[in-house]
């Protein structure tokens, strides 16, 4: 099978607030953007892997980190992966700023 | 640097590293292999856990960044499965190999688990880590019966709380009488009825030979032919030395690894503390022999002259709420022991010492344990008790004198951590401790079970004496994030002039730079209070639903309540409710518990276009702020109003709505004390009387239901309006975020409140405050509808085509 990559243009990159999630949907893809303090965007799932799930865009940002706005867990933006004492993950998406444009790679 | 590796990330191995650290923090460089998926917790707490009194991260003792802060290389998640004596080194389960100077085994023990048929099905557990604790949890979310197999301490602990999480719960007991290794069997009965009391059902004298079901559990088969139905099995019938590791690289072990006086094992630079170790023909499973064991480990390991460790005595309590019980040393009588007993089964208060040759060898408590410390000091140091008082409070379920005058300064105070009184009196006065907190950290007293803490607080207050402030004392770290307390972070915003949450996380050293869910959301709040009128709201320092200004729900919908002052509405407003509804398909209309109407389900994307049709102000269904103010019909209808209760409500609700306050604030204004709207359980309650109003405060209809008490009767609605004005800024000015008013009336006392309240001046200014405050609110959901930045910042969902 070939796998072949697409870039999206999703948002512009002065547009997007520090520390405030985006939501994106790309086709079927529910996925929160994250622009964080130093000035790096994250893409990921939008959904917390807790078993009864819930949505990360309105969560509070910290450094690198969302909390799950609904159970309160600790997520990592760069790997994607829940601090403990909770453990889980969710997808991460491959993200390029170019000039104003920020594009995900699915 | 010499290299010290650890296996076992436990309770007795960290202990014996921050020993290490405190003696020498630069000899060596250290390694830490744990096979839980977690910094060091405290493990006796997972009792607490379970019976729903604490969470796992308030358990937690060393903090990832604690091991970072010491350079501490650990590897969680990982076991090491083999030690290579000759090359010195250590293997772990990846593969990872490190070398050692000096090695510390701190594998700790495993549940001991029957070996019977069917032991391996699913719902069958030990009680040992988080892990089992979280799936106690979950089975109980699901099923209904549990059964416990053994009545010790562990046992009765997880019995407790399965209880607590709303399941059936059988004990089952092989001998006749519950924990009969630490209790005569008139303590065991009086312990046995008050359990079967709190609900818990026993099964005495029965031997478990099978656990019977298909996949899962189904139920219990005992020796006597009957059986007993379980959806869980919890297997706490004791302990086996975790020593697998040892064994397999040729240390010598018997029921544990055995080591010398200096915790020193069969194979050179090779030490075991802890569970995992066999000491003069022990194996300890209680703390405080274990850290008395990491103390003297690691005055060898560091080379400093050490006394040999040359065993301990222990005593033993339980955890379980309403239960005061207290074991040490010999149970038993024989031939050469006496007993000196009290009894009052009245009040099921008994209390025994058996003594030989003068001297107390054993100790039973059960009703009241105040005497433990003093009782088990005697025993321990072997005191001649001829002519001493040995219960000094008499057969009373009273509190006795408490008098930490009296108490002799090698008095044990912690027996988890060995702190005596002399030493906690030192740690006070030489480094200047004021609060509970710290006089924990400085002396470890209070950091494992936690039944220590009231008599080191009096301990704290006998010597602080006038300076000592009970509030403060109790005071702890807002939150991870820094070591500041409340109060401290109060007076620092108010000394240095700080005036946004990131300048405070930054000029008060926040070790993790912007914050947690914890500190934001409270910094904000404080910054708000203290500056009034002129503080700009962080908004994204509010958790999801005050950033919204909308209720989050499970599938990432909101809600929408819009106001209807005093739960009284009009013929157009209801329309407009319908047609909104309609309109945009919101799938629950429902009338709320708070007397208005809530629409349920609603997409992110909708909420503002909703709010512009509505035209009405938001309720605040999701604040820390006034929620509702419930009224009854009263006297513009009623035939027994005697006061206008819904004209009053509506006012109260119109003045203070939107007021940002440390937690929600619900009001209900009754005009007769039939109470229609309920308001002897809301945080202000208003009953109308002939003439006037009583002001009831501190109710609570919530998790802990508490009538409210009578703040005061006024005569106006005026006076009500002052009054509740100066209450609530109060309230505002000296509450811990997200503390209700019940929590906090109980806290600082209610004719504390009175008295402040009574004083004229104090009112007056505390009103003037509050109004400045109210100043600065403006309605949020038409601030969204007319800024496009906030629609575009909170609101928009981004549609694309991939390609795109
Ligand atoms: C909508 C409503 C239930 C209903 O269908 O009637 C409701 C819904 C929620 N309540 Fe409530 N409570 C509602 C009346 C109550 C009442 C009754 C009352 O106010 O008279 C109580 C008990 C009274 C009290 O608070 O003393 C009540 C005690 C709680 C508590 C426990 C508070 C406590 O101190 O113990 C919580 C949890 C919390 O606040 O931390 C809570 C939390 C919640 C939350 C906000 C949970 C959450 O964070 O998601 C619920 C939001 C649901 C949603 O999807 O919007 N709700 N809740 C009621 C809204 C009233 C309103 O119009 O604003
Ligand atoms: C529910 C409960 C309630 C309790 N209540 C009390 C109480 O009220 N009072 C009291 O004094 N005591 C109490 N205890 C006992 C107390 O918790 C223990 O005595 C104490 O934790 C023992 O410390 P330890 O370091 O020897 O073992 P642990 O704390 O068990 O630590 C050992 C650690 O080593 C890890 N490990 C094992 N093998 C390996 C390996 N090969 N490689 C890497 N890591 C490994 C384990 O995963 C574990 O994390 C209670 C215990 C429980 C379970
Ligand atoms: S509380 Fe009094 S006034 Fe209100 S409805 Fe009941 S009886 Fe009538
Ligand atoms: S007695 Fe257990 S912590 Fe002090």
């Amino acid at each position: 099978m070939i796998l072949t990559k697409t870039r999206t243009l999703v948002a512009n990159y002065s547009n997007l607030q520090v520390k405030a999630g985006y939501s994106v949907k790309i086709d079927d893809n529910e996925i929160a953007l994250f622009k964080v303090s130093n000035g790096n965007v994250f893409a990921i799932e939008n959904r917390s892997p807790h078993p009864k799930g819930g949505v990360l865009t309105e969560g509070l940002v910290s450094g690198e980190f969302v909390f799950c706005p609904v159970y309160d867990w600790k997520i990592s933006l760069a790997d994607g992966k829940v601090q403990a004492p909770d453990e889980g993950k969710v997808k991460t998406y491959q993200v390029e700023v170019e000039g104003n444009n920020v594009y995900i790679i699915i | 640097m010499k290299k010290l590796v650890m296996i076992g990330n436990g309770m007795a191995g960290v202990r014996t590293i921050e020993e290490i650290l405190k003696l020498s923090p630069d000899q060596f460089e250290i390694t830490i292999f744990g096979q839980e998926p977690h910094p060091n917790y405290n493990r006796i707490k997972l009792s607490n856990i379970l019976q729903g009194d604490t969470s796992f991260e308030e358990i937690i003792i060393n903090p990832l960044d604690w091991y970072k802060e010491n350079k501490i290389q650990l590897f969680t998640g990982e076991a090491v499965t083999r030690i290579d004596i000759e090359a010195k080194k250590v293997i772990s389960d990846q593969g990872r190999e490190v070398e050692y100077d000096e090695l510390i085994i701190a594998t700790g023990s495993n549940s001991f688990i029957l070996p019977i048929p069917g032991a391996d099905k699913l719902g069958v557990t030990g009680f040992r880590d988080i892990n089992d604790c979280e799936m106690m949890i979950k089975s109980a979310n699901q099923y209904k019966k549990a059964v416990v197999i053994g009545g010790g301490l562990l046992g009765l602990e997880a019995a407790r709380g399965l209880l607590n999480l709303g399941m059936k719960v059988d004990v089952v007991h092989l001998m006749p009488s519950l924990m009969e290794r630490q209790l005569d069997p008139i303590a065991s009965s009086l312990l046995k009825a008050e359990l079967e009391s709190q609900g818990m059902n026993f099964l005495m004298e029965k031997e478990t030979v099978e656990i019977i079901g298909d996949e899962r559990v189904a139920g219990l088969r005992f020796k006597d032919g009957t059986f007993a139905r379980a959806d869980l099995v919890v297997m706490a019938i004791g302990i086996k030395s975790n020593t697998s590791v040892a064994k397999d690289s040729g240390i010598y072990v018997n029921r544990g690894i055995v080591v010398n006086d200096y915790m020193e094992t069969s194979a050179p630079n090779v030490y075991a503390v802890g569970e995992c170790a066999e000491h003069r023909e022990i194996v300890y499973g209680l703390v405080a022999p274990l850290y008395e064991q990491g103390r003297i480990l690691a005055e060898r390991i560091c080379g400093i002259e050490a006394a040999p460790y040359k065993g301990s005595v222990t005593g033993t309590q339980l955890k379980v709420a309403g239960v005061d019980l207290y074991s040490a040393g010999e149970i038993f009588e024989d031939g050469t022991t006496k007993s000196i007993m009290v009894y009052n089964e009245y009040e099921g208060i008994y209390k025994r010492v058996l003594v030989r040759n003068n001297r107390i060898v054993g100790i039973v408590l059960y009703g009241d344990t105040k005497d433990s410390t003093r009782l088990f000091r005697m025993l321990s140091k072997k005191e001649d008790i001829t002519g001493v008082a040995i219960f000094e409070s008499q057969c009373s379920a009273e509190g006795g004198s408490g008098d930490i005058a009296s108490m002799p300064n090698d008095e044990l105070v912690c027996g988890c951590n060995g702190v005596t009184k002399g030493a906690i009196v030192e740690a006070i006065k030489t480094q200047g401790l004021t609060t509970l907190d710290q006089v924990s950290h400085c002396t470890n007293a209070g950091r494992s079970c936690g039944r220590c803490k009231p008599m080191v607080n009096d301990i704290l207050a006998y010597t602080l004496g006038d300076q000592f402030d009970a509030a403060a004392a109790q005071k702890t770290s807002i939150c991870g994030c820094t070591t500041i307390s409340r109060e401290e972070l109060i007076a620092e915003i108010k000394e240095k002039g700080l005036t946004s949450v990131k300048e405070v996380m930054n000029v008060l050293e926040w070790n993790n730079e912007e914050g947690c869910t914890k500190c934001r959301p409270a910094i904000n709040y404080y910054l708000g209070m203290i500056h009034m009128d002129e503080y700009k709201d962080d908004r994204d320092s509010r958790l999801v639903n005050e950033k919204m200004h909308a209720n989050i729900q499970k599938d990432g919908t909101y809600s929408v309540v819009p106001r209807m002052y005093g739960g009284v509405t009009t013929a157009a407003d209801l329309k407009k409710i319908a047609e909104v509804a309609q309109k945009y398909e919101v799938p629950l209309v429902k009338l709320t518990g708070g007397q208005r109407i809530g629409l349920f389900g609603v997409k992110r994307e909708d909420l503002p276009s909703m709010w512009k049709e509505l035209d009405m102000p938001s309720g605040y269904a999701y604040g820390k702020t006034l929620r509702t103010v419930k009224t009854c019909v009263g006297a513009q209808f009623c035939r027994y109003g005697t006061q206008d209760s819904m004209a009053l409500g509506i006012e109260l609700e119109k003045k203070f709505e939107r007021l940002d306050t440390p937690h929600k604030v619900k009001m209900g204004v009754s005009a007769c004390p039939r109470n229609c709207s309920e308001a002897g359980i809301k945080d202000i309650g208003f009953v109308g009387i002939d003439g006037g109003w009583e002001i009831y405060v501190a109710g609570n209809g919530g998790v802990d239901l508490r009538a409210g008490d009578l703040l005061a009767t006024v005569k106006t609605e005026a006076e009500v309006m002052e009054m509740t004005g100066a209450y609530l800024q109060y309230y505002r000015e000296t509450a811990n975020y997200l503390e209700r008013t019940s929590k906090w009336v109980e806290r600082v006392g209610l004719e504390h409140v009175k008295e402040v309240l009574a004083n004229e001046e104090k009112r007056k200014a505390l009103n003037e405050r509050m109004n400045q405050t109210l100043k600065k609110y403006i309605e949020p959901w038409n601030e969204a509808i007319e800024s496009e930045n906030i629609k575009e910042k909170y609101y928009a969902v981004h549609t694309v085509k991939a390609g795109e």
